[in-house]
């Protein structure tokens, strides 16, 4: 077994290799193990190893295997984002305030890959608390874009992101609050959904913004989204907002594309918002292109507006830090996380804690949030941005009338240089001006690779084609993103010197 | 509505977050500019729009009233930062 063939196989090949015995779920472990020993000091996409925990699902994976109860997934080494708590592994959230927090329970999205023989490689660095889109607030350090070391791989799934593309797994897990999937996925070059909101249980996944926050898998293509997506998605009571619903296969259309134009009759909004100022002119070029590929798939391209979108970001801005004010007021320093040294009273202990527990961004989001939602300000900012929202989730509501799926960027340029816009929040929030409607409005986005892009150096850097579906509509998303990796080799691409 | 530095004082007061001078005024500019981003939504007639708190508008689900935990004090707390006789340990509140 040679190891490139091995990183660059796709979870169906991984499984029949399994299966047929070529290569054991121990091997196939230990390889990516290997490889993670070799980049990891370099990337930092990995925060938390735990080899004896890993080589043991394996063996019990083998041991299933061989037994002939194998499932699709079984014996493949996944990664998972560290906001998942995982028993008996350490479960950080990428802040100092969890830094020794070793979760007691299994998040259900980490039960769903266990009840499946997956194997769990270890926990991947992101942005503290998801609060971030560059990584580079984790307590853990940046990580580094495997494309260009220089650069950031864009966040909060910023671990999961570089362990993708560098193949330091076979696919990994992510979390989607703003863009958390989608941004990573277009910096990196892989492809990545975010599902409906409701779908995949929130239980035991830490949370930021409870309305918004929603699992998702980032994997080499969508063949193997929808892998993950059999897997993570389902009904779950322990989520008050978990949906239930029938059971679905994601790959169920996958292999029904047939003839030069498998999309005829498929009708694609590009919405003129999305295609304006602030976009990278290289950017709009590849993505431009990627649409006139999909017009040769036999879809029609249908001009379209969501004339609220530029009010996503402020109303975000709202939501999203009142959410967290309240979910991160449970860290307090007294049944768990991280206490003060020396404090005088209950007050000052709560405040010191607090204080040294949270970084800088984190503590702005708290205090944002604490501002909307105290006395007097609630009427002007949180219920005027939850009213603006149902303005940005009907303006899809009218768009979905006109057309079947939605395309347009998913980032507004490449990947950037660390350090770019770490010291401007206002500057970093604009990373995710168009994939945080879709949060707000609760639907399903996807990023895929479209190509690569110049930027101000020397380099090329991927570029992300962001394809937004109606609710529920993961499956149809998923084809439709098959069928362009059916007849292009973006997503096959991986970055020089990682071989 | 600008800030000025008490209020940002008052706020981390009431987020429970110790801030000293120097960080209440690096502070004050950036959360600034995030306000002035916010402020955007002001321009915006929503009279009379049902604000949206969840993008499926669903009923809280019930459940039977049974007992669904198991007790696993020792487990939790064999994480948290101090405890004695089962009990968690803060600072004294009642003289």
């Amino acid at each position: 077994m040679i190891n490139s063939s091995l990183i660059n196989s796709s979870l169906t090949q991984l499984s029949h290799m399994l299966a047929s015995k070529q290569i054991s779920s121990v091997e196939m472990t230990q390889s990516f193990l290997a490889r993670i020993q070799q980049y990891n000091p370099t990337i930092n996409a990995y925060i938390a190893l735990d080899e004896e925990k890993t080589m043991a699902q394996a063996a019990a994976a083998d041991a299933r295997i061989a037994a002939g109860n194998a499932e699709p997934l079984t014996g493949i080494p996944f990664a998972q984002k560290d906001i998942f708590c995982a028993k008996g592994w350490k479960t950080t959230c990428g802040s100092k305030m969890l830094a020794n927090f070793v979760a007691p329970y299994d998040a259900h999205v980490i039960s769903q890959f266990d009840a499946a023989g997956a194997v769990n490689l270890g926990k991947t660095n992101m942005d503290e608390f998801a609060m971030g889109s560059s990584n580079e607030t984790s307590y853990f350090g940046g990580v580094k874009n495997p494309w260009d070391f220089d650069r950031v791989p864009g966040g909060s799934s910023g671990g999961s992101a570089a362990a993708v593309a560098a193949r330091l797994c076979a696919a990994a897990t992510g979390t989607d609050t703003g863009g958390s999937i989608r941004q990573p996925a277009s910096l990196c070059g892989f492809t990545g959904l975010k599902p409906t909101y409701g779908l995949v249980s929130r239980y035991g996944m830490i949370a930021f913004a409870s309305s918004l926050d929603q699992a998702g898998p980032m994997a080499k293509s969508a063949e193997d989204c929808a892998l993950m997506m059999n897997v993570m998605a389902g009904f779950d009571a322990r989520d008050s907002t978990s949906l239930d619903r029938p059971k679905e296969d994601y790959t169920r259309g996958l292999n029904a594309l047939s003839g030069d134009q498998p999309l005829k009759g498929l009708r694609i909004g590009l919405p003129k918002e999305y295609f304006a100022e602030g976009l990278d002119a290289n950017v709009a070029k590849v993505v431009q292109d990627a649409i006139a590929e999909y017009r040769k798939l036999g879809a029609e391209t249908v001009d379209i507006s969501l004339p609220n979108s530029q009010l996503s970001i402020p109303v975000y801005y709202v939501l999203a830090p009142a959410e967290a004010s309240s979910n991160l007021s449970r860290y307090d320093g007294v049944r768990y996380g991280h206490r003060a040294a020396e404090y005088d009273d209950l007050m000052d202990m709560y405040m010191k804690s607090r204080a040294e527990g949270f970084g800088a961004e984190v503590k702005r989001r708290i205090l944002i949030g604490t501002y909307v939602l105290s006395a007097g300000y609630y009427d002007a900012y949180y219920l005027k941005a939850q009213q603006i929202r149902r303005l940005i989730a009907q303006d899809f509501t009218e768009a979905f009338k006109q057309c079947d799926i939605i395309m347009g960027p998913t980032a507004p340029s490449t990947a950037f240089k660390a350090g770019e816009k770490a010291d401007d929040p206002v500057a970093m929030y604009l990373q995710d001006v168009y994939t945080i409607a879709t949060n707000l409005a609760g639907l399903p986005g996807m990023s895929i690779p479209a190509g690569f892009a110049a930027n101000s150096g020397d380099k090329t850097l991927p570029v992300g084609l962001q394809i937004i579906g109606n609710y529920f509509d993961e499956a149809r998303m998923l084809d439709v993103a098959h069928a362009y990796q059916l007849t292009t080799d973006w997503h096959t691409q991986m970055p020089a010197g990682l071989e | 509505m600008a800030l000025n530095i008490e209020d940002i004082k008052r706020i981390a007061h009431l987020a429970r977050i110790e801030i000293n001078e120097q960080e209440a005024a690096s502070t004050l500019t950036k959360l600034s500019g995030i306000l002035g981003l916010i402020e955007q939504m002001q321009a915006v007639n929503t009279e009379g729009i049902v604000p949206m708190s969840h993008s499926q508008d669903l009923a809280q689900r019930l459940r039977e009233d049974v007992v669904t935990e198991v007790n696993q004090r020792e487990t939790f707390q064999a994480i948290a930062p101090m405890t004695e006789h089962g009990l968690y340990l803060v600072p004294k509140v009642i003289e």
